[in-house]
This record gives structure tokens, C-alpha cells and sequence, in this order.
């Protein structure tokens, strides 16, 4: 697991250069000149060519001369990985660092306000009532900085719709910084009981949106329980509902624990008969973390004793024409009826295997484990075998 | 105490106190009921927890109490959204309404060389050319096709035998498609043939123009060659090197077929069925006879009842079924048809189940003759000397013939949600309204339903159907795979 973040690092800031707080990294002593002043350079065994806004120094002496007007941030050896194309924000102020996107990884996830009007069970990032909106400016600022070959980007929070006419904004700005880069906003759908809310997306005509909405039952006080907020049924139905007349594109996300799992078939069966225009539709592994934990004895089940559930569900919603995935299933205990559904999904800093998937010959095509799953997972990891798979 | 409510709290119907939303229940067999709503879900109950639901006494644990809830019979205080999602899942239904006719028939010929007892369009000798629809004719006819506001539209080539005037054929597809480069629709071209008289130059005429071909095929040789007799005794041999040269010429799915029952078919449901498979069809229509011409004048239509159709029927489901279970992705289509409206959202598009019914504004047929007709079993009555269904002329306004009293009268009292018996049947958001089966049989466009041929086969395929999938999961996987093809 990559470390992204580091607290009491060094730097060394010119206020003077006007440095940007936020900025692209890359380790080409070649690079175009013009480039260089808005950049920074991963400075690996004292190489430093000049005119670089930022050098990111890595185990370097923090006695190292950095030359005026340039800054500079000194890096121990875990952010080794860091590479061109990378981008970081230092708070000179507070001497922190943070990598906010890294251009190799497979999955890039935007955290857009720790706010929402859910409190789910089993809430991977508690919310906060926080006054948060210079995060937004982050990013308005980042998203120039993105490389334009990058395949998607996601947005989650918290509730990324309680920042209005902002999340409007981040998607126009994402829409003509990343023409060729899917958006994906993970929220609750809610707001968008507003019509008029949900027409402003589809005004800015991305060429890529989807949000991904969960619905966690088809028993309205049942979900509502699951997201711990009181009619939270009704106004994410009808949200999808007003998403899909403004044709967005809506994927519906469902997280599968102890208080999903028995009717998962009848919520396929609800999504089909009510919902059939969604775009998709994902079941989910729990995630170890957040919330999870704490309501540990209300959440966990052993995914081996919910495959038959999840089979049902998985194919009623195939059967009906709607493009489904499971997602955060380890191949040995996912029935391989629905191995085919199975996608690699989890994010590869998340990304892990168990002692017990030594030898396994499919691990290539599983998607592993979250790391937050060293905390409990199921009892009957095992390794499939070669023989065993004819 | 815990910052998380537990489920309880966010219950508020803890009183079971509900509403019931409309519903129609009717019985299934003699322990079960039927309950169905307006948007055609289904739920199957026993009779005594269904007199509990309907006295508002189901308590809100029972099982039941949820799948009712989720399939909208019930409303209570927890959530309202269901009023929302039938209110769309009704627009879904109504949709094909909306867009009016998208089916349109062309009698380009009622010449034919097979001499079919049991045919039910009354065809000519093939050396009478006063039966061919003329140039000028067939394009009046376009005209009107193109008024019609369907985004979709399909053109089907209907006889007789269409291919004995191929080279009208010719002219309205090349009319269609002159027309629909400022239309710009969906354009279908189908032409229902019996495949005898086929060339290699009509193949490649309907390669280049992505005409799909619907063709007889009643069974095995035997069968098929009893039932459709022509000069040579050779329909069979012609229709299949006929099925075997439009596969190779247009593609395997261009092709389908459709068989229908007589009485020397009624034990032989699983050859008929073995037959479609050996060819490689995918799926079989099995189909009785209808009230019309031939079939009538030479009693075959009254060779056999619908009770001995019925047990041929399902016979064939019960087949198909165990062939899927062995591996053979074969399906019925009527039965299709009829889960598509049980089991999804949508309605399909066949005349006969729909309801307000489909004549006129689901198909309108253009008759040799230049009559225009409300469907292909109007121009059937219409050749039996009943000109009820007959709407005008290809002369005519489009307004004229829509709007005629001979369509709208009929639509209107046959409206099945309003028609006695049917306005409280639980089977009625998967049947249709047909009055042209009820004119004909019994002079009515709603007729009785107790003494509905239409009525009583229906009401036993949906029985049987829902029957099948209730008690086996296989099957209702199937049913489900079916529904939404």
C-alpha cells in the first residue's frame, strides 16, 4: 500500500516565486523550459537541472542548497514511487504533503467535501461537518494539471451534491480540461429530486458523466436504515428517475452485508421492473473501514453465505438486459456462475492479497482484497488450484 | 447510546395499517389466486392470506407484505414513491400507443401456387393477374405508410404469394426507401413467403436491401406437405432448400418461421418442434388456426377444440423447456409474446394482445385491391363478403381512414380494461382486445366472454404459463431469458 500523504515534512518556500501549491511532477531533466516554472522536479541523487518551481527532494540532506527563487519539499523514501506526471500539493505552512493524483494508477478518486445528509452503516469515510469548500478550489485547480490520456476520474465525498452549482462547475472544468476522460460521481442521488438540479448537468453535456447511486433494498425502511437517514428511499428513486429524463447515465451501486443480502433477488427485481433504463447496475464486497467496523455484528456475513443470493440477483438483472458487475469478490468464494460479472475493481493502493492466495492460479483475474481487509475477511479464502479448473 | 438508529425507527407503517393500490385478482387453481396491477406485476397468493391482504389484516412482517409492497398493490406510510414509478411504468406501456401505426401489410398479390386448405386469406388461382395491387395503387399506399408518426416502420409483403409479384415488390422498396431518406425511420422490409418460386436474383435483391423473409413451415415433411399442398407435392423439399438459400445468401437470422396447427399436427408437437430444431431455428410460433376463409369453408378450422389445441400447446412448452434444460436455446414465441407483458415493463408490439387493440393503429393493411383494412384478419373477413373492418381506400386521406367510424368504434367498445368480464380479470394487462376474432365469431366487437375462443385460450396459456414458472426456478429463469430476448 502506497503512502500518499506525509505530516512535518521539510520545505523550503520562496513566497517570492510565486509558487503554486499545487503542481505536476516530473523526473525529466530534459524538460521544456517554458514548463519548468510551473513544475516540479523529482530530484533522485542530488540531480537538480535549474529552473524548476519545486524540486521534490527524495532522501536527500535536508541541508541541500535549493537554488533562489525555486522551493522545495524533502521526501523520505516511501514516496519513492513517485513519477511524471504525478501531482502534489504542499502546505508550506503547516509542512504538509500530499500526492493527489498518480498518473499510474489504474483508478483516480477525487474526495470533493467530507459533508453529507447519509450516515450509513457502514460508511467507508465518516462524514464530517466540516466547512470544506477550499477542497473544490484543489481541484479546480489540479484538473488542468491531469493528463489528458487519463481514462476516467472519479468524484466522491461525503455527498458531492451538497456542493450545488460548484459540482456543476467541477464537471464544466472537467468536461474542457479532460475532453477524453470519463467522470464518475459516486452520491446518493438525492438532490437531484430537484428536476431543474439535475437538467444543469445535462446542460453542460459532458461527453463521459456517470453517477453512481446506491440503492440498498427494495424495501424502502429498510434502505433508509442502511443509510440512517428517514425517507432517503424515495428522493434517491426519484432522483434516478430525474437523472434518466434529463438522460444521464446512472449506475446503481449496491453494497452487499448482513443487512442487504436477503433480498438482493427482489431488489434485481425492482431495479428491472422500475428502474430498467439505469445504465448498470454493481454489487459490492464491504469494505473493513469507517463505520464497517464499528457495526461490525451488524454487518458482517461471510460472503460465502450470501452466493446464492447474489446469484439470483446477478442473473435476474443479466436476464433482463442490464449490464451488471460484481465488484471487491475474491474469485474462491464467488460461485462461478458469476465468475463472468467478477471485475477487478478495487483501487491498486488499496490493492492486496492473503497469505492464503499463494499458489493460486487465478489470481491474475481476481480482484484481491482491500487492504482494510486484513481486518476480518472471509474464512474460506483458499487457492483454486490449476487442476481444479479443468 | 449508539449514534446509529436501528431499523425499527425507520419503520413507519408499525401499525400495519396500508392502503391497498388498484389491483384485480382472479383464481389460478383452486388453492391460489392471481393478483396483478394495472402495469401487469404479478404476485400469486394463497386464498386465505389473500383475503387477509384485501382486509387490510396482513401484518407488515409477513413475507408477503414485502414483495407486496415492492410490486406496488400496497402503500404505506413509509415510502410514496411507488405512486411515481406506476405512473411511468403505465407511460411504458401506453408508449406504442403513442407512436401509432408501425406495422403495414402489403397484399401485393392474392395469387398463390400452393392450394392450402386451411388458408385463411382465401387466395386466388396464380394465373388471375386482377388479383395483383397496382403500380399506381402501391404508391398511394406509401403515402400513407409515411404519414403514420411511428419512428418505426416496418413493411411486410403479404399474399397470396408476395414473390409472384416481385417486381411490385421492387417498386415500393425502392419508394420507401426514396421516401425515407427525408423521413429518415427505422425502416423494415419482411416478406412472408412460402419460399417456392424463390431465385437467386430475388435473394440478392433482398440482401441488398436488408429484407427479412418469414416463411411456413408446418413440421416434418409428411406433415408439412399434407397441410400445404401444390403442384409436385414438393412444398416441403422448397421450403427448406428455400430456408437453406436465404441463410447462405442473407444470414442465418434472417430468416424465421412460423408453423400452424391442424388437426393431423395435434399429436405431433414434439416432431414439429424436433424439425425447427434440426433446421436451427431458435425458436418455434406455435399457432392455431383462425376463424377466417378457407379454414372455415372447409371445416378444418372446426377439426379440432381448444382443449385439444391446448394440451398440443403446452405438450410443446413442456418440450421446449426440457430441451433448454438440455442445452438447446430454443423458445416458443407466443409465449415470448405473452411474458414479455408478464415479466418486463414494456409491451410488445403483436396485434393480437394488445389492448386498446391493435387494429389500425398497431397495423394497417393495404389490400391488393386498393381497400385499405384495420389488419391482416380484416382483409380475411373481408374476403368472406364482412366488409366491417374495411377503412376505406389507398385513395382516401390518411385522416380519414384513422379517424373512420370503422376503426374507432370497434377500439373503442373493445377497450378491454372496460369490457365486461375483463375489466375485472387479473389476466387482463397480458391480453388483448381482438374485436375482429369477436366479430367474426360472434358478431360483436366485445362478445361474451364465457363463449370466447380467444378469451378461453388466452385465460389457459396464462395459467399455464405462470403455473410453470411458479413452481420451478428453472423455468422461471428461462421465462425471464424469453420475456426479454
Amino acid at each position: 500500500m502506497l503512502n500518499l500523504r506525509k505530516s512535518g515534512v521539510q520545505v523550503v518556500y520562496r513566497t517570492d516565486a510565486a509558487s503554486p501549491r499545487i503542481f505536476r511532477l516530473t523526473d525529466d531533466p530534459q524538460r521544456p523550459k517554458p514548463l519548468r516554472k510551473s513544475e516540479g522536479f523529482i530530484s533522485r541523487n542530488g540531480v537538480m537541472p535549474e529552473g524548476f518551481a519545486w524540486y521534490a527532494m527524495l532522501n536527500a540532506s535536508p541541508d541541500t542548497p535549493i537554488p533562489e527563487p525555486s522551493s522545495a519539499v524533502f521526501l523520505p523514501d516511501t514516496f519513492n514511487y513517485l513519477a511524471s506526471g504525478d501531482i502534489v500539493r504542499v502546505d508550506a505552512e503547516r509542512n504538509n504533503f500530499d500526492v493527489l493524483f498518480q498518473k499510474l494508477a489504474q483508478h483516480h478518486t477525487f474526495l470533493l467535501t467530507e459533508r453529507c445528509n447519509h450516515f450509513c452503516l457502514m460508511c467507508s469515510q465518516p462524514p464530517r461537518n466540516v466547512q470544506d469548500g477550499w477542497i473544490v478550489d484543489d481541484i479546480l485547480a489540479l484538473i488542468p494539471l491531469i493528463e489528458r490520456t487519463t481514462p476516467e476520474i472519479l468524484f466522491t465525498g461525503g455527498e458531492p451534491t451538497l456542493l450545488g452549482a460548484r459540482l456543476v462547475e467541477l464537471v464544466r472544468h472537467t468536461k474542457s480540461y479532460l475532453p477524453d476522460t470519463g467522470l464518475h460521481i459516486l452520491s446518493n442521488g438525492r438532490a437531484f429530486i430537484d428536476n431543474a438540479f439535475a437538467q444543469t448537468f445535462a446542460e453542460v453535456a459532458h461527453h463521459d458523466l456517470m453517477f453512481g447511486i446506491p440503492i440498498y433494498s427494495d424495501q424502502p425502511e429498510r434502505h433508509d436504515y442502511i443509510v440512517q437517514a428517514d425517507g432517503a428511499f424515495d428522493e434517491t428513486v426519484r432522483g434516478i428517475l430525474n437523472l434518466k429524463r434529463n438522460n444521464l447515465r446512472v449506475e446503481i451501486r449496491i453494497v452487499i452485508h448482513k443487512q442487504s443480502y436477503e433480498r438482493l433477488a427482489q431488489l434485481s427485481q425492482f431495479i428491472a421492473r422500475n428502474l430498467t433504463f439505469v445504465d448498470q447496475v454493481v454489487f459490492m464486497g464491504l469494505e473493513m473501514t469507517g463505520f464497517t467496523k464499528a457495526n461490525l455484528d451488524k454487518l458482517w456475513i461471510d460472503p460465502i453465505d450470501y452466493q446464492s443470493q447474489l446469484v439470483d440477483a446477478v442473473n435476474l438483472l443479466a436476464d433482463s438486459r442490464i449490464h451488471t458487475s460484481v465488484y471487491n469478490h475474491q474469485l474462491c468464494i464467488t460461485d462461478p456462475a458469476i465468475w463472468p460479472y467478477a471485475r477487478k475493481s478495487i483501487s491498486d493502493w488499496k490493492n492486496e492479497y492473503m497469505s492464503e492466495c499463494i499458489g493460486c492460479a487465478v489470481r491474475d483475474n481476481c480482484g484481491g482484497f482491500f487492504s482494510s481487509a486484513r481486518f476480518k475477511y472471509s474464512s474460506h479464502i483458499k487457492p483454486i488450484l490449476e487442476k481444479a479448473l479443468v | 447510546m449508539s449514534k446509529f438508529q436501528p431499523l425499527a425507527s425507520y419503520r413507519a407503517g408499525q401499525t400495519d395499517d396500508y392502503k391497498l393500490l388498484p389491483l384485480r385478482f382472479s383464481e389460478l387453481d383452486a388453492d391460489r389466486y392471481l393478483l396483478s396491477n394495472f402495469v401487469g406485476e404479478i404476485h400469486v397468493l394463497d386464498k386465505a392470506v389473500a383475503r387477509e391482504f384485501f382486509r387490510h389484516r396482513l401484518p407488515s412482517t409477513s413475507a408477503h407484505y414485502a414483495e407486496l409492497k415492492s410490486k406496488h398493490f400496497l402503500l404505506d406510510e413509509d415510502s410514496n414513491v411507488a405512486i411515481d414509478l406506476l405512473a411511468l411504468k403505465t407511460r411504458t406501456r401506453l408508449e406504442r400507443v403513442s407512436q401509432f401505426t408501425g406495422l403495414h401489410l402489403f397484399v401485393v398479390t392474392l395469387r398463390c401456387e400452393h392450394s392450402c386448405p386451411y388458408c385463411q386469406v382465401s387466395r386466388q388461382n396464380d394465373d388471375k393477374t386482377n388479383f395483383d395491387m397496382s403500380v399506381e395503387n402501391s404508391e398511394r399506399s406509401l403515402d400513407l405508410v409515411f404519414k403514420s408518426p411511428s419512428p418505426h416502420i416496418k413493411i411486410e409483403f403479404q399474399g397470396g404469394e408476395p414473390l409472384l409479384n416481385f417486381r411490385l415488390i421492387r417498386h415500393i422498396v425502392e419508394g420507401a426507401e426514396a421516401r425515407n431518406k427525408i423521413e429518415k425511420r427505422n425502416l423494415d422490409f419482411v416478406i412472408a413467403t412460402n419460399l417456392a418460386v424463390i431465385s437467386n436474383e430475388i435473394l440478392d435483391y433482398c440482401r441488398d436491401h436488408s429484407i427479412h423473409i418469414s416463411t411456413s413451415l408446418d413440421g416434418p415433411r409428411d406433415l408439412h406437405n399434407k397441410n400445404r399442398p401444390r403442384p409436385g407435392g414438393d412444398s416441403y423439399e422448397r421450403a427448406t432448400s428455400g430456408i437453406d438459400k436465404v441463410r447462405a445468401a442473407l444470414g442465418r437470422d434472417q430468416i424465421s418461421a412460423v408453423m400452424t396447427t391442424t388437426n393431423s399436427s395435434l399429436d405431433r408437437v414434439k416432431d414439429i418442434i424436433d424439425e425447427y430444431v434440426s433446421l436451427s431455428f431458435d425458436s418455434i410460433f406455435l399457432r392455431p388456426l383462425s376463424p377466417y376463409g378457407f379454414a372455415v369453408k372447409t371445416k378444418w378450422y372446426d377439426s379440432y377444440d381448444n382443449e385439444k389445441w391446448l394440451k398440443f400447446y403446452f405438450e410443446g412448452i413442456d418440450y421446449i423447456i426440457d430441451l433448454n434444460r438440455k442445452g438447446v436455446q430454443f423458445k416458443e414465441t407466443y409465449a415470448s409474446t405473452v411474458l414479455t407483458k408478464m415479466l418486463t415493463p414494456f409491451q410488445p408490439g403483436y396485434v393480437d394482445l394488445m389492448s386498446p387493440a391493435g387494429i389500425g393503429i398497431g397495423a394497417l393493411l393495404y389490400n391488393y385491391d386498393g381497400a385499405v383494412y384495420a389488419s391482416d384478419e380484416s382483409r380475411m373477413l373481408a374476403e368472406m363478403g364482412d366488409n366491417r373492418f374495411r377503412l376505406g381506400t389507398v385513395s382516401d386521406e390518411y385522416e380519414t381512414l384513422i379517424s373512420s367510424d370503422a376503426l374507432l368504434d370497434p377500439l373503442e367498445a373493445s377497450f378491454a380494461a372496460s369490457a365486461p368480464m375483463c375489466s375485472t380479470c387479473a389476466f387482463e394487462p397480458y391480453c388483448g382486445a381482438d374485436p375482429v376474432y369477436h366479430h367474426a365469431t360472434q358478431g360483436d366487437y366485445v362478445g361474451r366472454k364465457p363463449l370466447s375462443g380467444f378469451c378461453n385460450r388466452n385465460m389457459s396459456i396464462f395459467k399455464g404459463l405462470i403455473t410453470r414458472m411458479e413452481s420451478d426456478a428453472y423455468t422461471r429463469r428461462l421465462f425471464t431469458r424469453w420475456a426479454n430476448r
